[in-house]
């Protein structure tokens, strides 16, 4: 791996070196992401008190807030990887960006369903046309007008460069979308409902949240390297290693010699 | 007419000439669902007048849609696309040319309309003045922002969803801001910073819109 002491990454946008290394990298992963789930549940539940006007419900943050943050990172990371994909030509750079997109999109949609479920005893409201809650789903839109063009061509190298196009077209939008939807609001309605004024926090909930963050990162990285790993080998099985990977030589020979 | 540029800009105009049923379909489109607003929500002037902005913005925006198949499936099914593709002049500035013919055939009567539109929403004329001028810029850009869509699924079955898909959340900028553009006026309020907004964005979507949906086409075609 090192040469001059330095890592040689290109040697990760090799489909079978990338399989290799993300075969170690996910049990890891899994283990992060249940322990952190386990303690920041645990602090999140049993040790952080209740909100002073919220009561209990404030605690479904500690999955909504994680849920926000990652699908908007996803989504800076799709773009990021359609950037090289599209420059540089990187086939595995495709590979990660449209594995990350499930997974961006169920954040998306996570983070509008717990907050619709918040919002129902503190607004009142299960939806109001707030600015956050509006670019969140427009987000959501994003990401899946995003999986639904990969999906539609046929040909998965064109499907790949259009929807890193698409990927990269939209996350110029982004701050536009984003800032002319909270002009909107402001404008129409006054900022009577912000979640921005958030009172300051108690270092237990700070904690869990925390926890809370560092289970939903490791989360999704387990997942999309596992759909990773699997777009790997469905556009690789022409390979031999690919190939050997499914039916190693040794137990092929032991098999040969069964027949004989 | 001897730049190569202008020849396909009378070229695209005349093509797009030909087909008056698409003009008179999309004009059709438009009014019938203006039309729809009142029948469905209340004949009420003072309430026709609140919704006008946003029926107005809603319909621009899905008659741009719907516009948008015929923009590149025609040349791309008779192999035109890929002559224009190897002509030498720069990708770019073709489907600029492309998308500036179709602007002017699909979008401006759109904003030829809008006295009509004052009439049937009960607006005033400086009201209709200011509707048609942020209709202006806003259809312009809307079309450009289209020609992306319209170039990366140029060709695929079904692609109208599609299009709607990917195209309406990048519209929403256009249509927060020429819907407060109007409703301004109607509040005797200045609406000139809107209709600047509206012009700064199609600044910005002149230049970059062009060249992204080359790169789509280079995409479709490659």
């Amino acid at each position: 791996m090192e040469q001059d002491g330095r890592i040689r990454w290109l040697k990760f946008s090799s489909p079978r070196h990338f399989y290799h290394l993300v075969d170690r990298v996910i049990p890891w992963a899994w283990w992060v992401a249940g322990i952190a789930l386990v303690v920041g549940l645990t602090i999140g539940f049993l040790i952080a008190p209740a909100d002073y006007q919220q009561g209990n419900s404030y605690r479904i943050m500690f999955i909504h807030v994680p849920a926000a943050w990652m699908s908007m990172f996803i989504y800076l990371l799709i773009a990021g990887y359609a950037f090289i994909h599209l420059v540089w030509r990187v086939k595995m750079a495709d590979v990660m960006a449209i594995s990350l997109a499930p997974t961006g999109a169920i954040f998306a949609f996570l983070s509008l369903w717990t907050g619709a479920l918040w919002g129902r005893p503190t607004w009142g409201a299960y939806w109001v046309w707030d600015a956050r809650l509006t670019s969140s789903l427009l987000l959501l839109l994003l990401y899946l007008g995003y999986m639904a063009l990969h999906a539609a061509i046929p040909d998965r190298q064109r499907a790949g460069r259009a929807a890193s196009l698409v990927a990269l077209v939209g996350v110029v939008n982004v701050p536009i979308i984003y800032f002319s939807v909270h002009w909107w609001n402001t404008l129409h309605q006054g900022a009577s409902i912000t979640l921005t004024a958030a009172p300051t926090m108690a270092g237990t909930m700070f904690a869990a949240l925390v926890a809370m963050t560092v289970a939903c990162w490791a989360y999704t990285i387990a997942v999309v390297l596992t759909r990773a790993q699997a777009e790997t080998l469905e556009r690789e099985r022409g390979a031999l290693w690919a190939a050997q990977l499914a039916d190693p030589p040794h137990t092929r020979q032991e098999a040969d010699k069964e027949h004989v | 007419m001897r730049h190569p540029l202008l020849a396909l800009l009378r070229r695209d105009l005349a093509l797009f000439l030909r087909r008056r049923q698409d003009l008179i379909t999309l004009l059709g489109f438009f009014l019938i669902a203006l039309a729809l607003f009142p029948l469905g929500i209340s004949p009420e002037p003072e309430l026709l007048r609140l919704i006008a902005p946003g029926a107005v913005w809603i319909a621009a925006l899905f008659a741009t849609v719907l516009s948008l198949e015929r923009l590149f499936t025609d040349d791309l099914n008779d192999g035109t696309l890929e002559q224009l593709l190897l002509c030498g002049q720069p990708l770019a500035l073709v489907v600029l040319i492309r998308l500036l013919a179709h602007w002017l055939l699909t979008g401006l009567p759109l904003v030829l309309l809008a006295p009509l539109i004052g009439l049937q929403f009960s607006l005033t004329l400086q009201e209709t003045v200011v509707l048609a001028l942020a209709l202006l810029p806003g259809t312009l850009t809307l079309t450009l922002l289209g020609g992306i869509g319209a170039g990366l699924t140029a060709g695929l079955r079904g692609s109208g969803g599609l299009v709607t898909l990917l195209l309406l959340p990048l519209y929403v900028p256009v249509l927060i801001v020429g819907t407060t553009a109007i409703a301004a006026a109607m509040a005797q309020g200045e609406a000139q910073p809107y209709l600047l907004l509206l012009a700064a964005m199609l600044a910005a979507a002149l230049p970059l819109a062009p060249w992204a949906t080359a790169a789509a086409l280079r995409i479709t075609l490659d």
